[in-house]
């Protein structure tokens, strides 16, 4: 006699084990099956091209109702199992019951809901079945707007269909980059910029508030405050196994029901597979170790010996046009070894980490070809050594195509500004070339290109050796060992090529390294913050500890405060709050700077956040004496008080210091007014120096005193307090926008010359005033107080020890 | 076999930073890297005592604030030039969770 089995969920994984059980013995089982789906098994993974409009759901049923018939299987489909009776050996429906020798459980997983307001309004769905794909092509159909919260696999699939189908989609993601489980840094932003080119709109580090709306979802509110109007929210942020019939049956339930090698539960009559399961501590959420677990579960059933052996499995997106490939631990470590294979101009990106000569990781993106390759030979545990050199290009590589170094130039268009200086652009450096300037003197005579401070010889070069088709003649030194661009040139490339974050840098310009380094990421972020002030948001992990903390570091890992004193002066109040500040905090040492203001050294970092906070309680704000920005404006007293004083040399210290902090600039920058050429204020050896004089004022700039002493030199004189408020902002925008990150002014303006600098800023009066107007947009961003944003009680705790282990050892 | 106790969430770290924790043992500076693995060091720099945790964490290394040394999280070995070894801890995470070894916890101060 047959006897009798009982599946509840026909999904991917019951599907296919009744496949092979059938196939090893049509006669040991009477089957029933229940299903939560008023449906049979459809090919879930092709819900996907559903969406996209690629096929139909007919295309992809997998099991028909004569498949059914033809195996004599009881179909309860819509009839979801609501109780399992052990003892009795019974399921039940709310409409039926069903007796069983065995117990299949595949209920497979649930959608997770994140819990914010507006989650269950009509219109928003998740994305799982056939019901979820028929909301989101109706969204399509119609043209709407669309939001998908979160930028893994299933919100991706689910974002680009409905692109497809003509919905307007915005993806938010919590994390950084797209795909983060799958996928490192390079890889998300290549498939962020596809994206984008197909029209989807990708919100990166986005955390979702609220989903507004009256009785139907109209939009997604964000933390940020960001707001983005929605006819359809699909929220795609992950899966957890359904396992609540097994729960209330009181089986092993850990994360997944817990089954061993054979995928038996706690319960001998009781089996169980699919992303359902845990197996070894370990959940699924693809198919390939699933069909794995069928192949078992078939044979356990027929009483044969069989173990599940879980492998790693390799991820693609089926997204047209996004050809992406990850497998294994992709994870840096001791004794791994990176490959990194960047093609800029074709937007390719691979990475193989090495072990031991083994592959154990792949991530590749743009050209997936080899993908499977590269998984035989992680699967296999092959040994690499011998062919390590060319392995990352793949099989057919013997002698094929190398990386091209000049990618980055190649996919410049004709009209990118090479020459700052000059104004030439790559058209008429190829042009040049071609006419038979083939050397760089002969280049430089024709164009300008690279005449004047020489910093963009490097692109030119290489434009040159790209017209001529041969290679570089001698490269410029790199800005560090992950790049063989120079400062200058990856600010140039960022402008004209419109980088817009770290990665897509690294990536666009062939970056040797995964993630850069200590010393160019400081860079990068300063490049992209000052080129990009509205759209790039600060990434606070790549700045030196002083300007992560608001603070100078000491040498004890304490840290000094000093706060702005507006062109040195002070009042009894302020005073006192910072005489009251440092006996609160035990401060070891008040000092008075050499800028005019005061120290307060010795403060440990826990109480820096309530340090500021009494400090801005008092109208005091941070003094940014760490920052690469503007630190101090010395002034004297100027006519108010003094007898020689020609004009308030005070005020106009004050007021440039209240126009310019906050800024961020390549190097430190310091002020100086003083009120006639006695020059207390020592302006002559300032990055800008005032000295006031009947007729007016004198502007000098690039002096310093620090390593090397040098005299500022004269920019420019006017009567106008005004236009050298005007001309001293422009100068400093001039220096913000084309400086090597960490020259102070006198060593940019000794390679651009001065004569550069006042045609740009003195007699140039259109483009003094788009250099303000630039600099001013920057300020709507950046004129804020660390301090204030730093001591909210959100950001207070985050200061303080992550745990205190010696109290808990006292207790 | 090490046993471990839960100290905080992984989200309290921020990725590529870190975060002190207070031991008998002294100050433990407890990592987070961009693809959220932890590593646990003693937050002093073997050149001059720089704290650790402040430093620039980049992949699996982190360079120290005040001189630029740069270790191997993995290890604790200093890289380069330069010559010196942090002492590393047991550490891991769970379920969004951080763990660290409770030997810190036992320990008096040596
Ligand atoms: C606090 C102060 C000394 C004092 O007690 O007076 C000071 C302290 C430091 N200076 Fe300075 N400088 C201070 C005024 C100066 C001055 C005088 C001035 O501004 O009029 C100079 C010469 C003028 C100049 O900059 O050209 C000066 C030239 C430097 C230099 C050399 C810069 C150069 O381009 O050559 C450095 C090194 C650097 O920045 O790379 C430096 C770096 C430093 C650092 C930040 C070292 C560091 O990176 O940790 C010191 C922090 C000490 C600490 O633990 O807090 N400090 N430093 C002064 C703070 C002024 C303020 O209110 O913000
Ligand atoms: C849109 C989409 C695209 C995907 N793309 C890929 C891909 O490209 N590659 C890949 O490897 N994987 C992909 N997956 C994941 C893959 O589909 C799943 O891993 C697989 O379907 C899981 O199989 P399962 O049998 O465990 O669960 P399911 O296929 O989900 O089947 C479970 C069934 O159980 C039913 N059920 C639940 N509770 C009960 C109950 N109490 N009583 C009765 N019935 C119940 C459910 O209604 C469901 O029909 C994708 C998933 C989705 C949603
Ligand atoms: S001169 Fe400046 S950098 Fe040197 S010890 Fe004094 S404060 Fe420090
Ligand atoms: S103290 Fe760390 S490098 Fe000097």
């Amino acid at each position: 006699m047959k006897r009798k089995l009982v599946v509840i969920g026909a999904g991917m994984a019951s599907g296919r084990m009744l496949e092979q059980l059938f196939e090893l013995d049509p006669d040991a089982y009477e089957v029933t099956l229940f299903n939560g789906e008023p449906r049979g098994n459809y090919n879930r993974l092709m819900l996907s091209p559903v969406l996209s409009g690629e096929k139909t759901y007919e295309d992809i049923v997998t099991h028909g109702d004569d498949w059914y018939a033809a195996h004599g299987v009881d179909c309860r489909f819509g009839e979801p199992v609501v109780r399992i009776d052990r003892e009795k050996r019974v399921v039940h429906s709310n409409r039926s019951s069903a007796e069983y020798d065995a117990l299949v459980i595949a209920t497979g997983s649930a959608p997770f809901i994140i819990p914010v307001v507006g989650k269950e309004l009509p219109g928003v769905v998740t994305y799982r079945d056939l019901e979820d794909t028929n909301a989101m092509i109706e969204a399509g159909v119609a043209g709407k707007d669309a939001v998908v919260i979160g930028g893994g696999l299933l919100g991706l699939e689910a974002a680009a269909g409905m692109a497809a189908r003509g919905a307007s989609v915005t993806v938010i993601h919590l994390m950084g980059h797209l795909m983060e489980r799958q996928l490192d840094p390079a890889a998300g932003y290549l498939l962020q910029r596809d994206l984008e080119k197909r029209g989807i709109t990708v919100h990166c580090k986005g955390a979702t508030k609220a989903i507004i709306g009256h009785g139907h979802a109209e939009a997604v509110l964000l933390e940020d405050g960001t707001v983005y109007p929605a006819d359809l929210v699909c929220m795609a942020v992950g899966i957890r196994p359904e396992t609540r019939i097994a729960v209330d049956a009181h089986l092993e339930v850990e994360r997944g029901i817990t089954v061993d090698d054979a995928l038996r539960t706690s319960d001998p009559h009781i089996f169980a597979l699919g992303e359902c399961v845990e197996h070894r501590q370990q959940l699924f959420g693809l198919v390939a170790p699933l069909y794995d677990q069928a192949k078992v579960l078939a044979r356990t059933l027929l009483g044969q010996e069989a173990g599940f052996q879980p492998v790693q499995t390799a991820t693609k997106l089926k997204v047209t046009g996004c050809d992406l490939f990850s497998a294994g631990d992709f994870a840096e470590g001791e004794g791994r070894e990176d490959i990194v294979f960047r093609d800029p101009g074709r937007g390719i990106y691979k990475r193989l980490v090495l072990e031991n000569d083994r592959i154990i990781g792949v991530v590749m993106y743009g050209d997936t070809n080899d993908g499977s390759w590269f998984y035989g030979l992680m699967k296999d545990q092959t040994d690499i050594s011998e062919m390590r050199d060319t392995l990352i290009f793949g099989p057919a590589f013997q002698g094929g195509a190398q990386p091209d170094p000049m990618a980055a130039v190649a996919a410049l268009p004709p009209e990118a500004e090479i020459c700052g200086c000059n104004g030439v652009c790559k058209g008429t450096i190829v042009q040049a070339v071609q006419n038979g300037a083939t050397t760089l003197e002969a280049v430089r005579a024709t164009t300008k290109a690279s005449g004047s401070c020489g910093t963009c010889t490097g692109l030119v070069q290489q434009v040159m050796a790209f017209t001529l088709g041969g290679a570089l003649v001698e490269a410029p030194s790199g800005m560090c060992k992950c790049t063989d661009h120079t400062h200058e040139d990856v600010r140039r490339l960022i402008r004209s090529m419109g980088l817009k974050s770290i990665p897509a840098v690294m990536q666009e310009l062939g970056w040797k390294s995964v993630g850069g380094c200590h010393s160019c990421r400081p860079a990068l972020n300063y490049y992209l913050l000052a080129e990009y002030p509205l759209e790039y948001s600060d990434d606070r992990q790549s700045r030196f500890v002083n300007e992560r903390n608001h603070a100078n570091i000491q040498k004890d890992g304490t840290y000094s405060v000093v706060p702005r004193m507006w062109g040195g002066v002070t009042t009894p109040a302020e005073l006192r709050a910072i005489a009251d500040a440092a006996e609160k905090y035990d401060v070891p040492m008040v000092k008075v700077t050499g800028g005019q203001r005061i120290d307060l050294l010795g403060v440990r970092k826990e109480d820096l956040p309530h340090m500021w906070a009494d400090l801005n309680a008092a109208g005091l704000v941070s003094g940014h004496a760490y920052s690469k920005g503007l630190r101090t404006v010395k002034t004297c007293v100027g006519n108010e008080f003094c007898r020689f004083g020609t004009q308030d040399s005070t005020g106009l210290g004050i007021r440039l210091e209240k126009l310019l902090w906050g800024s961020w600039t390549p190097h430190k920058v310091k002020l100086g007014v003083s009120g006639c050429p006695r020059n207390c204020a020592e302006a002559t050896c300032k990055d800008v120096g005032v000295i006031c004089v009947d007729s007016g004022y004198n502007i000098s700039v690039a002096g310093a005193a620090g390593m090397e002493l040098k005299e500022t030199e004269h920019l420019a004189s006017t009567p106008s307090e005004d236009e050298a408020v005007e001309i001293i902002t422009a100068f400093v925008q001039l220096y913000r926008e084309h400086a090597k990150y960490l020259d102070r002014p006198y060593k940019w303006v000794a390679k651009v010359g001065l004569d550069w600098v006042k045609e740009r800023v003195v007699d140039d009066l259109d483009n003094r005033r788009a250099l303000v107007e630039r600099f001013e947009i920057s300020q709507s961003v950046y004129r804020r107080d660390p301090w204030a944003e730093h001591s909210t009680p959100a950001e207070t705790p985050r200061w303080a020890p992550l745990a205190d282990l010696t109290l808990e050892a006292a207790e | 076999m090490t046993s471990f106790v839960d100290i905080a969430s992984l989200d309290d770290i921020p990725r590529q930073g870190a975060r002190v924790v207070r031991t008998s043992a002294g100050c433990i500076a407890v990592f987070r890297t961009m693809d959220d693995r932890v590593f646990a060091l003693e937050d002093r720099c073997p050149h001059k005592g720089g704290p650790l945790s402040e430093g620039i964490v980049h992949g699996d290394r982190v360079t120290c604030p005040l001189h630029n040394w740069a270790f191997d999280m993995n290890s604790g070995q200093a890289q380069g030039a330069d010559k010196g070894h942090v002492r590393t801890y047991p550490i891991r995470v769970e379920n969004g969770r951080v763990l660290i070894s409770a030997e810190l916890i036992a320990r008096r101060a040596a």
